[in-house]
């Protein structure tokens, strides 16, 4: 199958990007140096090309009634203008994937997806509308999608803002011109640091990417590919599908229980959820530090020369110098400082669960 | 004389001692490199076999044994500046010494220009 290209593929290889595939993407996964361009986004600012994000739009009478089945999270608790992340749950309560809510109105919310998802989503979510007055639409070639991250973010963006950036507030977003080009701009990101992300008509991308380029010159700003989205948002501890959770772990085995709303009457994964909290996890996602080597996804984690648990993400971590990990752990090691090991190229070497997030960069909310 | 495996180790041969390392090409393929579990001194090696790996910020990669012998010396300088090998892959940033114990073996790599012409043919 043919790989699917942003439309800022050229301008990639231009700048000597190398390309590798992602989710049935062929996408940027580093210019220079993951952690050269890691540590432009910890310390000034980085643009990252993230069009390959799918967007799924949901209008019509019962979207929040909608949209508030098939999430755990709510996005009726929330304000026009407001985002939420959030699980989407099987129901059996493994997850189908994470994302992004955007509350435009009670009549409209757009979902932000993760790329190698989108078309798993989109048919699970057009499935479950059945018999709810919405309409479901897969919008995703439409949008391009840029994220601006770092300390010197809003510097940046504010000279080529027409809306007033510092009026959005963590989790907001508005819409607006950027550059003269009508834009959704929110504050988020998947890298730790404040920042925006910001969508818009696929066919400006071209010239919103070099115009950010070329205005961030005077900080620092170096694009950022894949390879050092994943190394901060580790260190942010932020989930990546596929790694982290999947259909086979729960939102809470993976701790995310502050994104689940058990007192909403109904929700895909609900029993399913309501018993785990009632009968106790069986694992739970930990963060580990590895005393010699680099954990990967998928090496066992043993104690007591028991198989316990696997890991799920793990580098070194460019912030910190730690070789660090999630991986999920049996309840009864998965207490601070608990001494486990982990099997690495079939040695097992010393590691111990550890606090998490690894690290807390400027991002303005924990949540 | 730098002679080359196709799996993009180098090996200089001084007397019976190999120095081993990755090619430029090869640390510029893995990006960043955070980790090199080195081998041990004394340990037994045949060309084609796993020797060692090395770890990039993304993945973990297997470096080959381009000649078989003994491990005779490791870089130890690379447990503390792994990232000397992005530097200076083909310099500095050699991983172990190998005493040869087949040196016809020697024959069997490539030199810089049939190397080079492997590298073209992958692009």
């Amino acid at each position: 199958m043919e790989l699917k290209k942003t439309p800022l593929y050229e301008e990639h290889k231009q700048l000597g990007a190398k390309l590798v595939e992602f989710g049935g993407w062929e996408m940027p996964v580093q210019y220079s140096s993951i952690i050269e361009e890691h540590k432009t986004v910890r310390e000034n600012v980085g643009l990252f090309d993230v069009s390959h994000m799918g967007e799924i739009l949901v209008e019509g009478a019962d979207t929040l009634r909608f949209v508030d089945y098939i999430i755990t999270n709510s996005v009726t608790d929330l304000k026009n203008g407001q985002i939420c992340y959030t699980p989407m749950c099987y129901t059996n309560g493994t997850i189908v994937d994470d994302l992004l809510a955007y509350r435009f109105s009670d009549l409209k919310v757009l979902l932000v997806v993760n790329a190698s998802n989108t078309d798993k989503d989109y048919k699970w979510i057009k499935e479950q509308s059945k018999g709810f007055r919405v309409s479901v639409s897969n919008q995703s070639s439409k949008y391009a999608q840029l994220a601006l991250q770092g300390p010197k973010a809003e510097e940046v963006l504010a000279k080529i803002s027409g809306v007033k950036l510092s009026d959005i507030e963590f989790y907001h977003f508005t819409t607006g011109r950027i550059n003269g080009i009508e834009s959704i701009v929110s504050r988020t990101g998947y890298t730790g640091e404040d920042g925006f992300e910001l969508y818009f008509d696929a066919e400006a991308a071209v010239t919103m990417w070099r115009r950010i380029l070329d205005i961030g010159r005077p900080y620092g700003i170096k694009p950022c590919g894949l390879g050092a989205r994943d190394t901060l948002r580790f260190e942010a501890c932020y989930m990546l599908y596929g790694n982290d959770i999947d259909d086979t772990t729960t939102p809470l085995e993976a701790g995310l229980k502050w994104a689940v709303d058990l007192d909403k009457p109904r929700f895909n994964g609900k029993d399913v959820l309501v018993e785990q909290m009632e009968k106790g996890l069986k694992r739970r996602l930990r963060g580990l530090e590895i005393s010699k080597g680099i954990a990967r996804h998928g090496y066992k984690i043993f104690a007591e020369d028991k198989e316990i648990g696997y890991i799920t993400s793990g580098t070194k971590s460019p912030t910190t110098g730690r070789s660090l990990a999630l991986g999920y752990v049996e309840i009864g090691y998965s207490k601070r400082g608990t001494e486990v090991e982990v099997e690495i190229h079939g040695k097992r070497v010393p590691a111990k669960i550890v606090k998490t997030p690894f690290y807390r960069g400027s991002v303005k909310s924990g949540k | 004389m730098k002679k080359y495996a196709k799996t993009h180790e180098w090996v200089e041969i001084n007397g019976k001692i190999a120095t081993v390392g990755i090619s430029d090409h090869a640390q510029n393929e893995l990006g960043d490199i955070v980790y090199v579990d080195l081998p041990e001194v004394g340990k037994e090696v045949k060309a084609g076999e796993s020797l060692c790996s090395i770890e990039s910020v993304k993945s973990a990669s297997d470096i080959y044994a381009p000649v078989s012998g003994k491990v005779v010396e490791v870089n130890t300088a690379l447990e503390d500046a792994p990232e000397t090998i992005n530097k200076s892959a083909e310099g500095e940033g050699w991983i172990v010494k190998i005493e040869l114990s087949a040196p016809d073996e020697v024959d069997k790599l490539l030199d810089k220009t049939e190397y080079e012409k492997l590298l073209e043919g992958e692009k």
